[in-house]
């Protein structure tokens, strides 16, 4: 698609929508979204900069290639569900630890934030191998 | 414990990851799998040491006790059908390297190998239904992949009667659980043994186990539901079809047992009768369905079916004897059969067919594969003293001892007839000479895996009673069902 409007645009929104996505999945523990829902945002804007550029773009941007993505998002999630075991608990037990910042802000940050993520680069991987496939083939 | 029982699962889960890391590069996907595999099968032996000499080994994942949470579980025939799957594994991961081709290998060939061995160790330790159901799907979405990928016409084909109906069987197995969790509302097997133990509505609970029986059913391929596995089996690369002549019934056949010993487990007199009939059936039909076929994995793929009426045999008698023989016979089967498959694979390498009318002249140029063929044939047939002996043993013995004549009639039969079918398969493909004069071509490293199953299955032959007994042991495990749920239900919280 050849279109200034769409371009200019897409510009910002491809941050806008990455950084929406992001708070999605931090959200999701106690609110509705994570990984899931933010990976398919991501997987949404980076789409949307494949119709406005083309495919060959978002595929140098992500660097890997997007089953590789997915890989490395599988081994988070797993790598989240060790530490639990590592202090005699069951795969996936959860893990806390309360990061203070100077203001007196606290941060909980857990396994689960970690396994969240993993899913968001799965779903990401998964997306973008399926969308740009199919719209390479269409023939760009 | 933890770690024991999730490492099965966990292994190729990393492993497949890594594939997809190193997505580019299929020499290193190659490497990974066959080290992948390897330690999968070292980790499962480490569990089923753990079982065999602790008990059960339970856990909760994220500490969610039973009933709310997801529990794995491990007795002695999980923990045996673990290595199992670990032994299939290695050995096709190891066939794979010298025989699937590259398009395949790039398009995710061995990270979908991987995919599939997690769940079917997933299927073999959980201990709950839902979960049960989620494992399956994992196995069936990679089993889905593997068996279309390459895009040949044939396999679209075989691929397309395979993904109906095992989705129709994982259809009715959701309605089985969600009828089950409307009835019991509890998902976890232990927990819902109980709670069925005290209510009482014997139609609800018939209907659910005839539900079961279906579902499960199709997915081990019994008689009148196997038709999608001759369709497709055969279609397939070499290293798949062997894969999943190997396992992927066998789970379906682990599920009955576990859910005929485990969770229905008083108001079944009627599904027992129905089991007997639907066992005679399968081994009959299965091998007359052989008898007709002159392509080598047909062959091969009918005596599934048949062979998995036998293993139905000891879960319908539901004595001890039986259903160690079932154990035996699942142990004895997955062995021999993937290995039938493999070989298969090596002669249409050699002679460059399936078709036995069209390959031979293999017993003057290769004796040794030859040789390899017979061990497991003449084993699957239950020529004394290799394994299959032994598993038909064991059967007929307990069958007389319930007075079931005409089940132990017909296992004898289809015995015979399965000797004829391995003796045209040797006639046509080892013993006549090459129909156009051709010198059957060197198979390589093709004769690793399927020498080492081979030995596999002498060494159940000539160590019977080790085997015997380990089977006599999970048996008595399964038909005391009590302690694996005490081991689930009061596990550490």
């Amino acid at each position: 698609m050849n279109s200034l409007i769409l371009r200019t645009t897409t510009g910002f929104l491809l941050s806008l929508l990455v950084l929406f996505s992001v708070y999605l999945m931090l959200r999701g523990h106690n609110a509705p979204g994570g990984g899931f829902i933010g990976g398919l945002t991501a997987t949404a804007a980076l789409t949307l900069y494949a119709f406005a550029f083309d495919v060959a773009t978002v595929r140098k941007m992500l660097r890997l290639d997007p089953l590789s993505v997915a890989g490395l998002g599988l081994v988070l999630a797993l790598v989240s569900g060790l530490p639990g075991m590592l202090g005699g608990d069951a795969f996936l037990t959860s893990r806390w630890a309360l990061l203070a910042l100077p203001d007196g802000t606290e941060i909980h940050l857990g396994t689960p934030l970690l396994f969240d993520f993993g899913v968001y680069l799965v779903v990401i991987g998964v997306g973008c191998a399926v969308l740009l496939t199919m719209a390479e083939e269409r023939g760009e | 414990m933890n770690l024991l029982l999730v490492a099965p699962i966990l292994v190729p889960l990393l492993t497949a990851a890594l594939c997809l890391l190193a997505w580019k590069s299929v020499r290193v996907q190659r490497w990974l799998g066959v080290a992948g595999s390897a330690a999968l099968l070292a980790s499962a032996l480490a569990l089923f040491a753990e079982v065999d000499g602790r008990g059960m080994a339970v856990s909760h994942a994220g500490e969610w006790a039973a009933p709310f949470g997801i529990t794995l579980a491990a007795d002695l025939l999980g923990a045996l059908m673990v290595v199992l799957g670990g032994i299939v594994g290695l050995m096709v991961a190891v066939y794979s390297l010298g025989s699937i081709d590259e398009g395949r290998e790039r398009f995710g060939f061995h990270p979908l190998v991987q995919i599939l061995l997690m769940g079917v160790c997933g299927a073999f330790l959980t201990g709950d239904l839902f979960n049960l159901y989620v494992w399956f799907e994992v196995l069936l979405m990679a089993s889905f992949v593997l068996t279309a990928l390459g895009g040949e016409r044939a396999q679209m084909e075989g691929a397309i009667k395979y993904v109906t109906l095992n989705l129709v069987s994982s259809a009715i197995f959701l309605a089985a659980l969600g009828l089950l969790y409307g009835l019991t509302h509890s998902l976890n097997m232990a927990d819902v043994s109980l709670r069925l133990a005290r209510l009482n509505y014997p139609a609800l609970e018939n209907l659910l186990a005839v539900l079961f029986f279906i579902a499960f059913g199709i997915k081990a391929a019994v008689f009148p539901l196997f038709f999608w596995l001759p369709a497709s089996y055969h279609t397939m690369p070499v290293a798949v079809s062997a894969l999943f002549a190997g396992l992927l019934t066998k789970v379906g056949v682990y599920a009955l047992i576990r859910v005929f010993t485990l969770v229905f487990r008083d108001d079944v007199e009627f599904i027992k009768e129905l089991m007997l009939v639907v066992a005679c059936l399968t081994m009959a039909v299965g091998v007359l369905g052989a008898v007709a076929q002159m392509e080598m994995r047909r062959i091969l793929s009918f005596h599934i079916v048949s062979q998995i009426g036998y293993m139905i045999i000891g879960l319908a008698l539901m004595t001890p004897l039986a259903l160690a023989g079932t154990v035996f016979y699942l142990a004895h089967h997955i062995i021999v059969k993937t290995n039938l498959f493999l070989v298969s694979g090596a002669v249409a390498r050699a002679t460059g067919s399936f078709e036995l009318k069209k390959s031979g002249g293999l017993y003057a140029a290769q004796p040794g594969l030859a040789l390899l063929f017979l061990i497991p044939a003449l084993s699957l047939a239950g020529i004394p003293p290799l394994s299959g002996f032994w598993g038909k043993y064991i059967l007929v013995k307990a069958g007389l001892e319930s007075g079931q004549v005409v089940l132990v009639v017909v296992a004898l039969a289809v015995s015979v007839f399965t000797m004829i079918s391995m003796m045209k398969i040797w006639s046509e493909a080892f013993w006549k000479p090459h129909p156009l004069g051709l010198t059957p071509a060197p198979v390589g490293l093709l004769n690793g895996p399927i020498a080492a199953m081979a030995a596999m299955t002498l060494a159940i032959g000539f160590g019977v009673e080790p085997v015997m007994q380990l089977a006599e042991r999970s048996a008595q495990q399964l038909l005391e069902p009590q302690t694996y749920i005490r081991a689930v239900l009061e596990a550490r919280r």
